[in-house]
């Protein structure tokens, strides 16, 4: 079997690769387009981010805590039911079993380790759904390190749990109070703290979106998943690749960790899914490559959401961790070389789909998790067909928008 | 030569505002770059509002949103501007953030300004790499002069590359912060101040961030050559009213 760990991973040629090249751009996308304040601190990064991820000991404690801490490796599990009823064969990546939740902390195992080798004391991150905020609150317990959280206004109502389990962990959550007062806002306000503490702070970013070099050092970190399900497919279906690899898209990082292995595999399908909220064409709506046009958002030349002026418009999902107005550069990459499928589910759908799964597999998913879940309605697969979703996370912090929604 | 060199070649020091155009009310940008240059102020920033203004703090944010709110556009503010040559002559820099200009059309945006008659561009998100490589020669093609940024904390060695690649000034951000008034500046700030001055750089300094009264705009112009304020400004036009300019330019020098 191929060697596919992070360390080892050299880009291949830019011109045939979906990975990031040297300037951090995939096709048209990506860059650092970042205010001069940000650049000693982007730089920083930029400048070694590759070369710690590959030093031995960084490889050693970071798979170490991946084991011990998270819970790796998460199962691929043949959904038996959920398969029988859709008439093909799927596969779920347990990544809701992760240590928290959700793949969320695969990145900030990885962030909090590149911290410490920077020599940064306090850790500053957005949330959405308040899962990135947990988990980045969780490596910071674990190693000793102040927290600053924010998150917007609005999903700190929405994600009640998430915060209180933030507290509880010692991280302070500061509301943003500007703009749609969601993800995207958060995110300006955590680039605002970086840009006042240049010095001691790592911004440890959720998602693959952000400046060059996030989105590929986050890929890389969440590149685990797929490296796992190339090993564990082989032993189940006797193959390393499935015809499709399934994940919802927020800024895109499951998805990313999903597909990594994959990208410059042409036989294996991708299939991104992202919220259309009450309908692409309502106005209320996330899917960002149906209704976006190239833009910079935090620092990344990519897809987003906007005015014909160029303001950034206020997305709309019913999951929170869905509520961005862009998506990685990679994303966005996929969509316009035409190497990736995008499939955009609005809430009632991915409403129905949450119950569903719940229902044949006795697993409880994330909002986000069931649009991926809901595309199977429209979108049709052969009979044997494998594919991959990524079960990004579970559902406990969204029990109360399920018990609300279903008069449960 | 460009009305920017030509304010650098003055022998005193350069008092520079800033305003967000739309802010107050959507139709103040030519009365109050009317109201600042007679009160004798050197050069203006107008600030082309953006959503997402990630450098900027508290102030500027809200002046943005109510900008935004009011209806100003990219298109509108060209429109507003379309005649101000006709009164205005201090060199006039427009501030903002790169995704509407490149909504606009890059090229299309240096044209618009050139035909109006801006002098300069302070896009903050646009570093220096990626204007050399894609957009230094469309800049230029229409006479503009684009400012860079440094900080307490670029290298030396960066700052030799901005100071090589900058036609106007330099802008110094007075410390590692968003836009935002201080009452005074610490010692640290002070040494900077000092330490830029002494690498003798070809071009002159500018420092904005932070500049909200006659204390702070002398420590800022002791070894720079003039200071950029905005916030207090943009706070002193939101308590006392548009027609205030000159009574705040007042306070300043
Ligand atoms: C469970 C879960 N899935 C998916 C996402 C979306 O993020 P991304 O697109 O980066 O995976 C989130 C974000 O909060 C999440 O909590």
């Amino acid at each position: 079997m191929k060697e596919t760990s992070i360390d080892s991973r050299l880009r291949g040629n830019e011109n045939e690769s979906y990975q990031a090249n040297e300037r951090g751009y995939y096709g048209d996308f990506g860059g650092a387009f970042i205010p001069e304040m940000l650049y000693p601190n982007v730089e920083e990064l930029r400048s070694q981010y590759i070369q710690i991820m590959q030093e031995p000991s960084f490889q050693e404690e970071f798979k170490q805590l991946l084991k011990d801490y998270v819970g790796r490796p998460t199962p691929l599990y043949y959904a038996a039911r959920f398969s029988k009823k859709y008439g093909t064969k799927i596969y779920l990546k347990r990544e809701d079993l992760c240590h928290t939740g959700a793949h969320k902390v695969n990145n900030t195992i990885g962030q909090i380790l590149m911290a410490k080798r920077l020599g940064k004391n306090r850790i500053i991150a957005e949330t959405g759904a308040g899962q990135h905020g947990v988990a980045t609150a969780t490596v910071c317990a674990l190693m000793g390190l102040e927290c600053i959280v924010y998150m917007g206004a609005i999903d700190i109502e929405r994600q009640a749990p998430n915060v209180a389990r933030m507290k509880m962990l010692s991280a302070t959550v500061r509301p943003a109070m500007s703009g749609s007062r969601t993800l995207k806002d958060a995110t300006n306000e955590a680039i605002r703290d970086w840009i006042n503490n240049p010095v001691d702070t790592h911004y440890i970013i959720g998602s693959v979106v952000g400046p060059h070099p996030y989105p590929d050092m986050v890929a890389r970190f969440q590149s685990v998943i797929s490296e796992e399900t190339k090993k564990q497919l082989l032993e189940k279906e006797g193959r390393e690749n499935p015809d499709y690899v399934v994940a919802c898209v927020g800024g895109g990082s499951n998805a990313a960790g999903l597909y990594y292995h994959y990208l410059d595999e042409p036989e294996v399908g991708i299939i991104a899914v992202e919220a259309a909220g009450k309908g692409i064409d309502s106005g209320e709506s996330a899917a960002t490559s149906a209704l976006g046009r190239e833009g910079i958002i935090h620092g990344s030349k990519t897809l987003l959401m906007q005015t014909e002026d160029g303001q950034i418009t206020e997305p709309y999902s019913i999951s929170a961790g869905l509520d961005y107005p862009g998506v990685g550069p990679m994303h966005a990459h996929l969509f316009r070389s035409g190497r990736g499928e995008f499939i955009s589910v609005n809430d009632a759908d991915a409403m129905t789909a949450g119950l569903e799964l719940s229902k044949l597999e006795g697993i409880i998913p994330a909002i986000e998790t069931s649009h991926a879940l809901a595309i199977f309605e429209t979108r049709k697969f052969k009979k044997d067909d494998v594919v991959v979703i990524n079960l990004s996370g579970r559902g406990d912090k969204d029990l109360n928008t399920f018990i609300e929604y279903f008069n449960l | 030569m460009n009305r920017i060199q030509k304010a650098l070649g003055q022998n005193k020091k350069l008092l520079s505002l800033y305003f967000t155009a739309g802010y107050p009310a959507i139709n103040d940008t030519m009365s109050i770059l009317t109201q600042l240059q007679d009160s004798g102020v050197d050069m203006v920033e107008i600030g082309l509002p953006f959503s997402d203004p990630l450098a900027d703090g508290p102030t500027i944010q809200a002046s943005s949103t109510a900008a935004l709110h009011n209806g100003m556009t990219t298109a509108l503010l060209f429109e507003q501007l379309k005649d101000v040559r006709e009164t205005i002559h201090i060199p006039l820099i427009l501030m903002g953030y790169f995704n509407p200009m490149l909504q606009y059309g890059v090229e299309k945006f240096c044209a618009k300004c050139q035909e109006i008659g801006i002098d300069g561009i302070i896009m903050p998100d646009l570093p220096l790499a990626e204007y050399e490589a894609d957009y230094k020669a469309i800049f230029e093609k229409h006479g503009l002069i684009n400012v860079f940024l440094i900080t307490p904390q670029t290298s030396d060695e960066r700052i030799q590359q901005i100071d090589a690649a900058s036609d106007g000034f330099i802008y110094m951000v007075s410390s590692a912060s968003t836009t935002g008034a201080q009452s005074g500046f610490s010692n640290s700030t002070s040494d900077y101040f000092e330490r830029i001055a002494s690498m003798h750089l070809k071009s002159e300094q500018i420092v904005g961030f932070g500049i909200s009264n006659e204390e702070t705009f002398k420590a800022a112009t002791k070894h720079q050559k003039g200071a950029i304020i905005g916030s207090a400004f943009i706070k002193h036009i939101t308590e006392n009213g548009t027609n205030s300019v000159a009574e705040f330019v007042k306070t300043i020098r």
